[in-house]
């Protein structure tokens, strides 16, 4: 009888379980890492990038995103979108052919394949003759041409990939035709590059990497035109009004074409000119180049490459030409394609914006206003312009500091076009976000920034720099963004990329902001915290920083690390935003491992690895220091090893010196990497095969005398019961890596006195668990289990103010194990021993709340936790019980795992590069992904003027008719995908009706 | 190690002449043979009769070989007095002075000059051997022990680690290898998790019970397989007060040979003595068909009581207070900080291969047992030893 109660009760468990949680790796905020391919599809306006690691991902207005990866392991080296169809064909580097559509699917489109395929030669050919070097989506769309390495040009049609071989153009007929004083007509070599005439559909050109041009015609399977070009083609265009062809060169020249009519028509073969644009010395390869007719007025040209060889071979150019005036971008990372944007319908107006996929970030070139000013990218901003060095997640952002944040950032933005993005592909369906969510990072060089995470788009608001307080490393005259006038080639810089540091002790490792008043503290890599209050206005301040010397009289010490940061003596303009307010230096200058601020009390508490201190910003004067060091800890007197400090600064600064000194080692780290990755890749195998030369753990108890105890990892502030169960009082709260938890007593003035007044820390407890495992959060829980509210947010009417009546809890979360004590009398009351079972150690610990998805008033409070292996658990609150468990991240991606935020509903982010973070759910309630459509263009009927009405009925036919068409293969991945869909739908009512 | 009760000579009394020495001076008294009484009541007699009520004393005797040898319980009580022939010597010493090296010498007889004034005039101060001490089995304090010998496969040890309140290092480190099983489909290659290196005079070595080469199967009760070597580490480590290791020993020599038929568990019984088993031989397959071993290794204790309190003992000092240990129910808190395993040993005695220490295999007269103390333990320092012997008496178990 008893056993099925509980049975009964342990389902209905499950069942609540059920509406609480689910696991969600919802979508990818940032810039796709490695990018290797980039394709546009003027019709549908979606932008295509393929990544190295086989991702390919579809971006269109702000929302409208889709990502798919392939199964192979290869990278995409082409990606072509078929021409009136929302379809696309990627090349991998294993040669296969991947075909991918978007279909909608229950009011919202979703990326498939639907098709792959690999040429197959005849018997016995070498595989080079099917190696595919350039692809050409006929404009008809119903056909593909493919060039490969051995100078054939096969011809297949698309959707279903089928070999059109009586139409094929093999090299033995192209070559037979090929006039005899053409130099180079015994090896043609390869396809390097295939056109359509924009006037002619039945009219292509094939460039072969010899040089030679050959104009083949598809309804008359011959040449009628051959252009003998002598240099090594690079790449060829049509343009647009058929009369001409322009082809690049590896020795940095351009040749323009005129097209004629029919072959032996001596004079119209003649290129019309030639020229080398950055000329005289040896030049590099201009790779792409683009021409496009304005309505009045000279053509833009556009080309990438073709700079000086020797002194600036190592730069990442695209120039552009229009009239008079000549600009070389200059990118900080290497280029991978470009494309131009055309204003009006059916992209046949003025050249509107350029579009460049460089390795590191997406830039977007307005070329209709004055000196072509970049424009703003909603999404794809590159996270690790300077590399991230910590996060911060803040949600439910009230709208007066929202507002003001942004136009902050406005301020800071004025330099960028106002023109609209201009990739306006697809519609997007998502509903607004049910808050305004914030996503702090810090960076290595300094800086916060601040990100709209509510939604689906990352959008930067307001960019905080932290290095304007301190005398750095940098000379002020040694500005590599200078420019010289009458310099030649005409550089600009363009792009935010900047990887390389001022000073690596600027580097940003802990942010708390206060929603609610607006104060924000940071620390940094040399001890530094900042304390900064949020400013509409500029103001100049004198920044004066207090030293505080944790160690507190310890002797034997040595520091062995960095020095302090200089302060600036003189006053500093800061501009709008947040401005600096007091500024706390270490003693020693370690890392700052722990922060917290309280904003009603006016406190912040901060600790490294010697101690930790209270600040009262107030008064501005310290109210605690504790040293926690262990004299016999060596390691962490020391400081990082200096030796190793030096090499990396000298090497950091070689490397600035070699960049200023336009010696390219660039490109050649780029192949050095990838021939350091092929003997990487070999020693592995070979060590595969090899028994493993065994690593070994040594199996010892923890103790007092390890290094690091007395490192400082989480402090809290709790109004809370911590002497006796009557009265509560303001405490505050450090664990350490030892297992060890001070509590001190903070006695605070009444409020009129609170400015004169001081306020005082008394030590009220010490708990050294016996484990001593590192201790990764605490939490006060209420009489109701619950945690306590963030400081202001009873006061902001925001949070029910905590039970104060119920005996308080406090919840100590240590790598291995979840411990609950009762207060004021610290007695052990519940735990939950996580390592001893499954060998896993708790990295991330933060407390969320979690809504039902079925009845609206339900929820609870639950605590996030993220482990050494990748896995997250959500842990009950108070009785600390296991709920739910995924694999979330790969435990060999050390650098994920640090790097994970939580945020209070339920959602998480971590970097799964260094440019782009994965958003992951837990709540069902609480998800975050996007939610689009994309049609695909009426290209048989003109009148594109539809009612939404008439466009979900045309594109159901359409769907029926593709059903019926496709694959069987088609309907499997559809069943599949179904369940998951349809939860998914009601799950996003459901978030639409709360 | 049996009760080979000597039968008493035809010639003695019914009394036993008991002739005892403490310091300079004897007592002469007899004991009745047949009504010895408990070790208590003797202990007290003694002190009555030398008048020295409140002295804690080691009372030894010398046994029909000559070997000084200890009385501290009612077993090596009674051996004394059914031994006596028909003199009883006694010889009385403060504890704090005693002297522990002359036990089990077997030379009380031959050397008696030298051993025997020894003990009888006052040790020198000054002597060139340093005293090696060995405790009395009640004072020690267990380091290890090899549990759950009757479930287990006969090639599988379950050997448990007692860190607790010792300043000596765990003292072992494994890595990850391979080892070869016995499938239906042939022989396989799996991954493990094997010790690499013992820490000379860590608790591991010391214990003798582990070695380099022997593959980790469970840790605390839960199986390795399937985990990294940094989990099965931080599984170590989070379980190290109380450390519970299922080993395949690598060398499967000196496993626990048990009497056919006798244990209840699903082992085949097979002798491990063959050189078979030594390399790449698990209970998984290899016991065949007669009586397949389920896959999973059965134990003993449900994983509750891996729940010690012994991890509830943080320490927390409240300001201006004394440092006070964090306790779970303070009203019964009877148990000692030593992990206990009472549930299993109240249940099974005959599954724990050790010696016990409130005598069920008595030291009597066996200068054996003595010996492999002396050879296998390592004792905890007296002091803390005596504090808690009231505690163990009854539960732990200290190993050969």
């Amino acid at each position: 009888m008893k056993r099925l109660r509980r049975h009964g009760q342990e389902s209905q468990r499950e069942r609540i379980k059920q509406e609480l949680f689910q696991f969600n790796k919802a979508m990818e905020h940032g810039f796709p890492h490695q990018p290797s391919a980039l394709g546009y599809s003027a019709s549908l306006q979606l932008l295509a990038i393929g990544t190295r690691s086989g991702a390919i991902k579809l971006y269109g207005a702000p929302g409208v995103e889709f990502m798919g990866l392939h199964e192979e392991n290869a990278a995409v080296t082409q990606v072509h979108f078929l021409p009136h169809q929302a379809g696309l064909v990627t090349l991998l580097d294993d040669n296969s052919l991947h075909m991918w559509t978007l279909r909608a699917h229950k009011g919202q489109s979703e990326l498939l394949e639907i098709g792959r395929f690999t040429l197959t030669g005849p018997p016995g050919a070498s595989p080079s003759v099917t190696s595919v070097t350039a692809v050409l989506p006929h404009s008809s769309g119903e056909l593909l041409l493919l060039g490969t390495e051995g100078g054939h040009v096969f011809i297949v049609e698309v959707p279903g990939f089928r070999e059109l071989e009586e139409r094929n153009i093999s090299l033995d007929q192209v070559a037979n035709s090929v006039p005899e004083d053409y130099i180079g007509r015994r090896n043609l070599e390869h396809v390097e590059a295939l056109q359509e005439n924009p006037v002619n559909p039945d009219q292509i050109v094939i460039g072969y990497g010899r040089g030679l041009m050959v104009i083949w015609d598809l309804e008359k399977l011959c040449a009628t035109q051959h252009i003998p070009a002598t240099q090594q083609l690079e790449s060829v265009w049509w343009t647009d009004d058929g009369k001409y062809i322009l082809s690049s060169h590896s020795d940095g020249s351009y040749c323009r074409w005129m097209v004629g009519g029919e072959d032996g028509n001596e004079e119209e073969e003649e290129e019309e000119k030639s020229d080398i644009p950055y000329g005289h010395f040896p030049c590099k390869a201009i790779s792409k180049i683009v021409q496009l007719p304005t309505k009045e007025g000279p053509p833009f040209l556009l080309f990438s490459g073709g700079m000086p060889r020797a002194s600036y071979g190592d730069r990442h150019c695209i120039t552009v030409i229009h009239s008079k005036t000549h600009v070389a971008l200059d990118f900080t990372s290497r280029i991978i394609d470009f494309f131009v944007i055309k204003d009006g319908p059916r992209s046949a107006g003025e050249p509107s914006a350029l579009v460049v996929l460089v390795e590191e970030e997406l830039v977007i070139i307005d070329l209709q206003t004055e000196g072509w000013p970049v424009i703003q990218t909603p999404y794809l901003v590159p996270l690790h312009s300077s590399a991230i060095t910590c996060s911060h997640h803040v949600s439910a952002i009230p709208l007066k500091l929202w507002e003001r944040v942004i136009a902050a950032g406005d301020l800071q933005n004025t330099h960028y076009s106002k023109k609209p993005w201009p990739i306006t592909g697809g519609q997007n369906l998502a509903s607004d976000p049910p808050q305004r969510d914030l996503l702090l990072t810090g960076h290595e060089d300094g800086t916060v920034r601040f990100w709209d995470a509510s939604g689906v788009c990352l959008y930067p608001m307001y960019k905080l720099s932290t290095s304007a307080v301190f005398h750095t490393d940098t000379d002020p005259n040694d500005n590599m963004n200078q420019s010289t006038e009458g310099e030649w080639p005409p550089f600009r810089k363009v792009g935010c990329f900047d990887p390389y540091s001022d000073d690596p002790r600027l580097g940003i490792q802990k942010i708390h902001l206060c929603k609610y008043s607006g104060y924000l503290t940071v620390a940094g890599t040399a001890g530094q915290i900042l304390v900064l209050e949020l400013n509409d206005e500029a103001a100049e301040h004198t920044i004066e920083a207090k030293v505080v010397d944790l160690l507190q009289g310890q002797e034997g010490f040595r520091w062995k690390g960095h020095t302090r940061l200089d302060v600036r003596e003189d006053p500093v303009l800061f501009p709008p935003g947040f401005q600096p307010l007091a500024l706390v230096q270490c003693q020693p200058p370690a890392v700052v491992t722990a922060l917290t601020l309280h904003s009603e009390w006016k406190l912040v508490a901060f600790g490294t690895s010697h101690g930790f201190a209270v600040y009262d910003y107030q008064q501005k004067n310290n109210i605690l220091i504790k040293c926690t060091l262990n004299p016999s800890d060596q390691l962490a007197m020391e400081g990082p090893l200096s030796r190793v400090k030096s090499i990396k600064k000298s090497l950091r600064q070689s490397f600035r010196r070699i960049r200023r000194s336009r010696v390219s080692l660039r490109k050649h780290h780029v192949n050095n990497a990838a021939k350091l990755q092929d003997a990487n890749a070999r020693l592995e195998a070979e060590l595969a095969e090899m028994e493993l030369a065994p690593v070994q753990r040594k199996i010892e108890a923890r103790s007092s005398d390890d290094s690091f105890t007395g490192l400082v990892r989480t402090l809290y502030f709790a109004d809370t019961f911590l002497s006796d169960s009557s009265h509560n009082t303001p405490s505050l709260w450090a664990g350490t890596n030892g297992g060890c938890v001070f509590a001190y007593m903070l006695r605070l003035p009444s409020v009129e006195h609170r400015a004169d007044e001081p306020i005082t820390a008394q030590p009220a407890k010490e708990i050294q668990l016996m484990h001593r495992a590192p201790i990764v959060g605490i939490v006060v829980l209420d009489g109701h289990g619950a945690p306590l509210p963030e400081p202001l947010e009873v006061a902001h009417d925001l949070a029910r103010s905590p039970d104060m009546h119920g005996s308080h809890h406090l919840l100590v979360i240590s790598e291995e194990q979840f411990k609950v004590f009762t207060l004021p009398k610290v007695s052990a009351k519940m735990k939950l021993k996580l390592t001893a079972v499954d060998g896993s150690r708790v990295r991330r610990a933060g407390v969320a709340w979690f809504g039902s998805n079925r009845t609206e008033d339900y929820g609870e409070s639950g605590l996030m936790v993220l482990t050494n292996q990748g896995d997250v658990h959500v842990v009950s609150l108070p009785g600390v019980k296991l709920q739910v468990h995924y694999n979330c991240i790969r435990r060999e991606d050390v650098s994920g795992i640090a790097s994970c935020v939580f945020t209070k509903h339920g959602q998480g982010f971590y970097l799964i590069s260094p440019s782009e973070f994965e958003r992951f759910s837990l709540s069902t309630r609480n998800l975050v992904e996007p939610h689009c459509l994309v049609e695909a263009p009426q290209y048989s009927a003109p009148s594109t003027q539809h009612r939404p009405h008439a466009n979900k009925a045309s594109s159901a036919q359409r769907n029926a008719r593709h059903e019926s068409e496709d694959a069987e293969v088609l309907q499997e991945i559809q069943k599949s995908l179904e369940a998951d869909q349809m939860l998914f739908s009601e799950n996003n009512v459901k978030s639409a009706l709360a | 190690m049996n009760k080979n009760h000597r039968v008493p000579s035809s010639r003695s009394l019914s009394a036993v002449e008991v002739k005892s020495k403490f310091g300079a001076e004897f007592r002469r008294f007899s004991l009745d043979r047949s009504k010895p009484g408990r070790f208590d009541e003797f202990y007290g007699l003694l002190q009555h009769v030398h008048r020295i009520p409140n002295v804690e004393m080691l009372v030894c005797y010398a046994d029909v070989h000559g070997d000084l040898l200890p009385i501290n319980n009612d077993d090596n009580y009674h051996k004394a007095i059914s031994t006596a022939s028909p003199l009883l010597r006694l010889f009385l010493q403060r504890k704090e002075e005693a002297d522990y090296t002359t036990f089990g010498t077997d030379s009380l007889t031959r050397k008696k000059n030298t051993v025997l004034s020894a003990v009888l005039l006052r040790p020198d101060t000054n002597r060139k051997k340093p005293p090696v001490i060995i405790s009395l089995p009640k004072d020690f304090r267990p380091v290890s022990s090899i549990i759950d010998v009757d479930i287990l496969p006969e090639t599988h040890r379950r050997v448990r680690l007692y860190k607790h309140g010792q300043e000596k290092p765990l003292g072992f480190y494994i890595r990850d290898g391979s080892s070869v099983r016995v499938t239906p489909q042939g022989l396989e290659k799996v991954p493990g998790i094997f010790i690499s290196r013992m820490v000379p005079g860590g608790l591991a070595e010391s214990t003798g019970l582990l070695a380099v080469n022997d593959e980790v199967l469970e840790v605390n009760g839960i199986e390795v397989a399937g985990k990294s070597l940094d989990q099965v580490t931080d599984m170590m480590i989070a379980n190290s007060h109380n450390l519970i290791i299922t080993v395949k020993p690598a060398n499967q020599r000196n496993n626990v040979v048990r009497s056919r038929g006798g244990a209840a568990s699903g082992s085949s019984g097979r002798s491990s003595d063959s050189g078979a088993s030594y390399y790449g031989y698990t209970s998984h397959s290899a016991s065949g068909a007669a009586a397949p071993v389920p896959s999973h290794i059965i134990q003993n204790f449900p994983a509750g009581d891996l729940e010690s309190d012994e991890d509830d003992e943080d320490l927390v000092i409240e300001a201006g207070g004394e440092a006070e240990p964090i306790r779970r129910a303070p009203s019964n808190y009877s148990m000692p900080s030593v992990p206990l395993y009472q549930p299993h040993l109240d249940l099974r005695t005959t599954s724990t291969l050790s010696v016990n220490a409130n005598g069920t295999l008595p030291a009597s007269g066996s200068s054996g047992s003595l010996n492999n103390a002396l050879a296998a333990s390592t004792t905890p320092s007296p002091d803390r030893a005596m504090q808690r012997r009231n505690l163990e008496e009854d539960g732990t178990v200290i190993t050969l």
